[in-house]
């Protein structure tokens, strides 16, 4: 029989075993794309226009053009889901209305992502005519986004202690002017993170875009938000699939470019979250 | 002088009538103790003078309850209300901010131009000013217990209320800081009229001058804090203050 300490170093060797076995193809994905696309990665490759039927060049049009989409895409879904998230969490009553709205949210953020797609190519680009365009992508993004961030918000409005709404209703404080002052700044923190998250998440989606926004090739930068844009994830899907005898360094380089953002902003998220924590003092 | 007259006042809170048919007054600059065993109605009671019961869904109430003759349910704004009849809780609840602005939230809101001679007369008026007057800018989360509370009691100050209610609000605090807030409570009778729900009988005998005792959601007596301890009319009202229940 083996005693209790016994089975307690065995348990815990076997949980960390399969917690390195869950992380390995993280790690992996990592190593060859650092390996595979840091060659490519020069100042012009971020700067310069594509050449050569975009096998050569730089990739300076899809970088600008996910940096719109990204912006565009925080500008509707930020103040839209941030809203939303203080009406349910702060002024809604508990009934039938509110638990259908709260169920709508849930299943939003488990629509397949080429459903929101498809509905940004019926809702934007078809019927209000934005036609594929920065503007038509962007509101497809945040559309995707808006429950993530919502929900994102709601937690961090919830972790405020209602005490301290209690206190400041009970100095004669109406409900906006508690939320403003009381509940808001204490909140900040969680939803900066969760916002940044949600953004992170809709900048390296493709189906969405794919109908609403992205273009195989443009030989400029869009100029307003109804011109079309070359975004990232649209052209590593390009640069595998649709053009031949690409460089494997070029594409590598386009992930990494991507991949590099994407965890740029989640560090950021992680950053801000530690930093405004440490100011907290409850 | 009356300031709050309470008329037939019923509260409910979901299916459960936690104050039945309660009739009283409170008089103009008096402190009024109300004690009795939990579930007896005291902070129901107290929770609904200035509305804040209305924060919890299912709460219901009937009757009237009068602010100088005007009725606090129907003809004076919730919010208004909550400025002329503040509340200390039982436990010291400061916002996350500076002492400062913990003092300023609550003239801030109302419009108030000349904070700091505000700031600086509610925290002298809760005698805490000497203890805090050079930490003004440290958070409040910094201070003791006792000063919290008295920080507390500054911040509701603040507002310019004409009536405090505090419940039970030393039941978290060591003798001393309980001692200082019963001090400071003798000191603003001149100015407000105060009502102390409280757990503690002692507390009651010691700081207020008419007590009135609640028991299952009934007032079961008020009178003279001296003749209710001394010679209660009601047989429960001695069972309680002599400690055989409660």
């Amino acid at each position: 029989m083996m005693d209790a300490r016994q089975k307690e170093k065995i348990a815990s060797l076997i949980l960390l075993l399969i917690t390195l076995i869950i992380v390995t193809p993280v790690v992996l994905i990592f190593i060859l794309i650092l390996v595979r696309g840091l060659p490519a990665l020069t100042l012009e490759f971020l700067l310069a226009m594509p050449r050569d039927g975009m096998r050569a060049g730089g990739i300076f049009p899809a970088i600008v053009g996910t940096c719109y989409l990204t912006l565009g895409t925080a500008l509707f879904a930020i103040p839209l889901g941030i809203l939303a998230a203080i009406y349910l969490n702060e002024y809604a009553q508990r009934n039938w209305l509110t638990r259908v709205i709260e169920l709508a949210i849930i299943n939003l953020a488990g629509v397949p992502s080429i459903v929101y797609g498809l509905f940004g190519l019926g809702l934007f680009v078809t019927f209000l005519q934005f036609g594929a365009s920065i503007l038509a992508g962007s509101l497809t993004l945040a559309i995707m986004t808006l429950p993530v961030i919502i929900t994102a918000t709601r937690e961090a409005l919830s972790a405020v202690p209602r005490s301290f709404r209690e206190v400041s209703f009970s100095l004669g404080a109406s409900r906006w002017q508690t939320v403003r002052h009381v509940v808001l700044p204490n909140a900040i923190p969680g939803i900066i993170t969760g916002a940044i998250l949600g953004l992170s998440r809709a900048a390296g989606e493709t189906a969405p875009i794919l109908f609403t926004v992205a273009a195989f090739y443009l030989p400029r930068l869009p100029r307003s938000v109804y011109d079309q844009a070359m975004t990232l994830p649209y052209h590593i899907y390009v640069l595998s699939t649709q053009v031949p005898n690409v460089s494997v360094k070029v594409q590598y380089g386009t992930v990494l470019v991507l991949v590099g953002m994407v965890f740029i902003m989640n560090i950021l998220a992680s950053w801000l979250r530690a930093k405004l924590r440490k100011r907290k003092t409850w | 002088m009356v300031k709050i007259e309470v008329k037939n006042l019923n509260v409910w809170y979901e299916k459960h009538l936690a104050v039945k048919d309660l009739n009283l007054s409170v008089h103009h600059n008096e402190i009024l103790g109300v004690i009795g065993p939990s579930n007896s109605g005291k902070t129901s009671f107290l929770k609904t003078l200035n509305r804040m019961n209305e924060l919890y869904p299912g709460t219901k109430t009937e009757g009237e309850v009068l602010l100088d003759g005007e009725d606090i349910f129907t003809r004076i704004d919730k919010h208004l209300l909550r400025k002329r009849v503040g509340v200390v809780f039982a436990l010291p609840l400061p916002l996350p901010l500076s002492i400062f602005d913990n003092v300023a939230y609550g003239p801030r809101l109302h419009g108030a131009k000349k904070v700091d001679e505000i700031v600086e007369k509610a925290l002298k008026a809760a005698a805490i000013w000497e203890e805090v007057k050079d930490r003004l800018n440290e958070n409040a989360f910094k201070l003791s217990g006792g000063q919290q509370q008295r920080l507390c009691i500054a911040r509701t100050l603040a507002v310019e209320p004409e009536v405090i209610l505090y419940d039970e609000p030393c039941s978290g605090l060591d003798p001393i800081s309980t001692l200082k807030i019963e001090e400071a409570m003798q000191e603003l009778k001149r100015n407000y009229t105060q009502i102390l729900v409280t757990n503690n009988v002692k507390q009651a005998a010691r700081a207020s001058d008419r007590t009135a005792f609640f028991l299952m959601g009934e007032l079961i007596e008020i009178g003279e804090t001296k003749q209710i301890f001394t010679v209660p009319h009601d047989k429960r009202t001695e069972d309680y203050i002599t400690g055989r229940f409660g």
